[in-house]
């Protein structure tokens, strides 16, 4: 694979050239300024007969919803993830200041490591809240939309403008400056089709469990996620064990990096994957030897090509997210069961491992965890 | 998907939850036969992509076994320069390291009864240093000839039998013996030590993805069904062609033959999948009972001498290149009657295809490498258009490429743009590469994964590989008495005999 200049050309017509002189399909890279849709689309029309390389087999439309100084990264990733899924990228980015409404271009097809084509959108101005009329007529015909906002994100996703064309749309708690309010934000918006990194940065996590509990195991008693404080994805992935374990996880705090390690108690022993370094795990069991297994934590374009695999709902996504912030009964319980533990803390840090327990532990009698109440003291 | 793993039920699992791949459990692969091409070139990079994947459990271990006098890290090293050289996936330091520390070499003959209990310590040692939980795949990527006596071994040395709930499984490769009896025989050398659900045929065709894709053309679609009979179908043409010659394999090549080396398997095989009826569910017994069906519908030619042809190639130029002639190959004897084209005219006797001609036609050193399937659709029963209108209008014809450039073809007739009705064909195409690009995995990560699995759908079993000879051994034996194969050009798409063959029935090759 080589790697070229071309797909870090932002400047315009000197890659094309070099292309062609390379003697690789022709790259094109247009600037409109000043323009409007149907231009463009006719300018991607013209550009892509210019290239020589009809890229006629693009699944789906990629809308990046980005600022300017973010666009840039997003984009790559975005170009690298389009490598697994050809599609049609368009970045819509909306410039800040006073300015009259004015809508620039550019257009990017047939580059050597870009397999479908970009085009990039500045909004100047009122035409910053026209973001979806500009867009529209870019979708590609009947092909799925995906709208992936690489910041902040909107409040609600699936009432967002540009929200609203896609089918799925995606967001990343860890860019927001508080990633656990945000998920919390996420499941009151909740809408089929809505995921969040968050939840895809642990899919190897999850897999590596879920491989573990494909083999025999005593009756599991209680868990543990240990990870960086504030860590919006340990939240999702401790929410996912309680729910499908019926057992109480408890969080605990770690220097990181990310989501540090995940130990599941049974009756006769434990289950434990580590990752002190965040390149390397280590799945520990009772009466087995150790083992390690590679675990790294995941670039953008890794968790954008894993979301551009599953266009349908992810209803599991959903279950989980709702098991820690919804309006869930369990997740309302769950949360009374934090605070109460926080106040608890803090009256009484000392005597924490008796009393304040006993007076929490009815409290989750109810939950559909069953087994959990002995095994809480030995823990 | 038919559920992997035993009774067990995994909270974790949630068939909603398609985020989670299939993990294989805890369990080591022994290589027989680690010097081979295959080895290097398919099968250590095949291990490495599925570990770069996330795919094979922590602890996987792979051991080694042949005639060299190699330590641990020198296997490591051959492996390591396979996997630099071969693997899909790009190579990561991290993963590499935690696969290379599972692997193990044991130097020995295959008739050294010591070699073989050193190998048992090895594998029981594996099981408690990595924890692979006595789970164990033999992979035989050796001449089939060698089979009885390792699997002799396997068993003298105790490493065929499994405890409780840990399995040992068998892995095999083409050829699937030459003919009828000795295909039995490989099955009953097997089965005496492994039982049936433990062995794994491979036919790296059917972990193909487009192979795989014919049934999700055929059975996902409602596009396709209703035209996929006699009603519409004219005849069938089944094509694989190979631009080199036999290369180093003379030893193995001389004696076989085109037809038993690929129409048996990946030829009659392609067949089933497109002829077979809808399978009540994907499931491994489900598709084979279907294939079976199928196979066993299958009729030969009753005029074999019309109906099937063979030649062999001659010297002459390759697209620029001048080449050997196959008798003139080193380590092929002058006489030799080995054919290196084969064609064959078959019928499946159902009511969906009744009267439909399948030409199966496989060679060496042909045009160029290509695999495909093409159904040549009738033509319409009235043209309302003046003859001169259609003269260039053939056949509608629906192609799935298998290699190279996998996809599918539509053609079908336009109308020239012009003043005058005029209508010519065009091509309507679908490819794999445009719209999933280039990660689609190899057929040797699919097929090794579902070995670990214990997932048997895409392997042959011995049913369908007696049936394929059944079909194959008479046209083999009716060869056996005809003269010399006929000599054809290097480079070009096969005999004379091939082309009257398809004249006799008023029809001609497509050119792929």
């Amino acid at each position: 694979m080589r790697c070229s200049h071309a797909t870090d050309g932002f400047g315009g017509g000197h890659e094309a050239d070099d292309h062609v002189a390379e003697g690789l399909e022709a790259a094109v890279n247009r600037d409109l300024h000043d323009t409007k849709s149907s231009a463009i689309l006719t300018a991607l029309t013209e550009a892509r007969r210019g290239s020589g390389n009809a890229a006629l087999g693009m699944v789906l439309t990629l809308i990046i919803d980005v600022n300017e100084s973010e666009h840039y990264d997003a984009l790559q990733a975005a170009n690298s993830a389009a490598r697994e899924h050809p599609c049609r990228i368009v970045t819509v980015i909306r410039r800040t200041g006073k300015s009259a409404p004015r809508l620039d271009a550019e257009i990017r097809v047939g580059q050597e490591n870009l397999l479908g084509e970009v085009i990039v959108l500045r909004l100047y101005g009122a035409l910053r809240d026209q973001a979806d009329s500009i867009v529209l007529p870019m979708l590609l015909p009947d092909a799925p939309v995906l709208v992936w906002w690489p910041g902040q994100g909107p409040p609600v996703p699936s009432l967002d403008q540009l929200g609203l064309l896609a089918q799925r749309r995606v967001t990343d708690a860890a860019a927001s400056s508080n990633p656990t309010a945000s998920l919390r934000l996420r499941a009151q918006g909740h809408s089929p089709g809505d995921t969040d990194f968050a939840w895809t940065r642990i899919t190897p996590w999850r897999s590596l469990l879920a491989a573990a509990l494909d083999q025999p195991f005593d009756e599991l008693v209680s868990g543990e996620v240990s990870a960086v404080r504030g860590n919006a994805s340990a939240e999702l992935l401790a929410a996912w064990l309680e729910d499908r374990l019926s057992i109480d996880v408890v969080r605990k705090a770690t220097r990181g990096p990310g989501v540090t390690g995940v130990k599941l108690l049974t009756k006769r022993g434990e289950i434990t994957l580590t990752r002190p370094d965040g390149r390397l795990a280590t799945l520990m069991r009772t009466g087995q030897p150790d083992r390690a297994v590679p675990l790294p934590r995941r670039g953008t374009e890794e968790l954008l090509a894993e979301e551009l695999r599953r266009l349908d709902p992810d209803e599991v996504y959903n279950e989980t997210i709702q098991c820690v912030f919804g309006n869930k009964p369990e997740a309302v319980r769950r949360q009374a069961v934090v605070a109460a533990k926080a106040t608890a803390a803090k009256k009484d840090s000392p005597a924490r491992k008796t009393g304040p327990a006993k007076k929490v532990a009815p409290a989750k009698k109810v939950a559909p965890a069953k087994k959990t109440t002995p095994a809480r003291k030995t823990r | 998907m038919s559920p992997a793993v035993g009774e067990i039920n995994n909270p974790l699992r949630d068939p909603r939850d398609r985020r989670l791949p299939r993990v294989a459990g805890p369990c080591g692969l022994v290589l027989f036969g680690v010097t081979g091409d295959l080895a290097r070139k398919k099968l250590m990079p095949a291990i490495y992509d599925l570990a770069n994947r996330g795919l094979l459990p922590p602890g996987f271990a792979l051991v080694g076994f042949a005639r060299r006098d190699w330590a641990d890290e020198d296997f490591a090293q051959v492996v390591h320069d396979a996997v630099k050289q071969y693997a899909r996936t790009p190579f990561r330091e991290e993963v590499w390291t935690q696969l290379a520390e599972g692997f193990r070499f044991v130097p020995g003959d295959f008739d050294d009864n010591e070699a073989f209990d050193t190998l048992a310590r090895t594998i029981t040692d594996l099981d408690r240093v990595r924890g692979t939980g006595g789970n164990h795949a033999f992979y035989l990527s050796i001449p089939p000839k060698l089979f009885p006596v390792v699997v002799g071994q396997l068993k003298r040395s105790g490493l065929s039998a499994k405890n409780g709930n840990e399995w040992r499984r068998v892995v095999v490769e083409k050829p699937f013996g030459h003919d009828l009896t000795s295909a039995r025989q490989l099955s009953t050398t097997l089965n005496d030590v492994f039982p049936t659900d433990s062995v794994f045929r491979i036919d790296h065709y059917l972990g193909k993805e487009t192979v795989q894709n014919i049934l999700a053309l055929r059975f996902a679609n409602t596009l396709y069904e209703p035209i996929w009979n006699r009603s519409y179908v004219d005849h069938v043409q089944i094509t694989m062609a190979e631009d080199i010659g036999i290369g180093g394999r003379a030893g193995y090549y001389d004696g076989i033959g085109a037809a038993r080396d690929v129409i048996q398997n990946h030829l009659l095989q392609l067949l089933a999948l497109v002829t077979m009826e809808e399978p009540v569910n994907f499931a491994a017994q489900s598709l084979r009972l279907e294939k079976t069906k199928v196979l066993s519908a299958v009729r030969i030619p009753s005029d074999l001498a019309a109906y099937t042809a063979r030649g062999q190639y001659a010297a002459g130029w390759q697209g620029g290149e001048k080449v050997l002639g196959y008798l003139d190959e080193e380590g092929i004897p002058k006489t030799s009657k080995t054919e290196t084209y084969a064609a064959i005219k078959l019928e499946v006797d159902t009511r969906r295809w009744a009267g439909v001609p399948f030409y199966l036609r496989a060679g060496k050193r042909l045009g160029r490498r290509v695999t495909e399937v093409a159904l040549m659709f009738q033509r319409a029963p009235h043209l309302p258009f003046t003859a001169t209108a259609t003269e260039e209008l053939g056949q509608n014809a629906l192609v799935i490429r298998i290699q190279p450039d996998e996809g599918v073809t539509l053609r079908f007739g336009s109308k020239v743009p012009g003043t005058a009705m005029e209508v010519r064909d065009v091509n309507m195409d679908f490819a794999y590469g445009e719209s999933f690009t280039e990660s689609s995995p190899e057929a040797y990560e699919r097929l090794i994964l579902d070995v670990l699995l214990g997932d048997p759908p895409l392997f042959p079993r011995h049913e369908e590989v007696e049936l394929s000879w059944e079909i194959l051994d008479p046209i083999e034996e009716h060869w056996a008495r005809c003269p010399q194969p006929e000599p054809y050009r290097s480079g070009g798409w096969g005999p004379e005999s091939a082309n009257a063959m398809l004249a006799r029935d008023g029809r001609v090759w497509r050119r792929p």
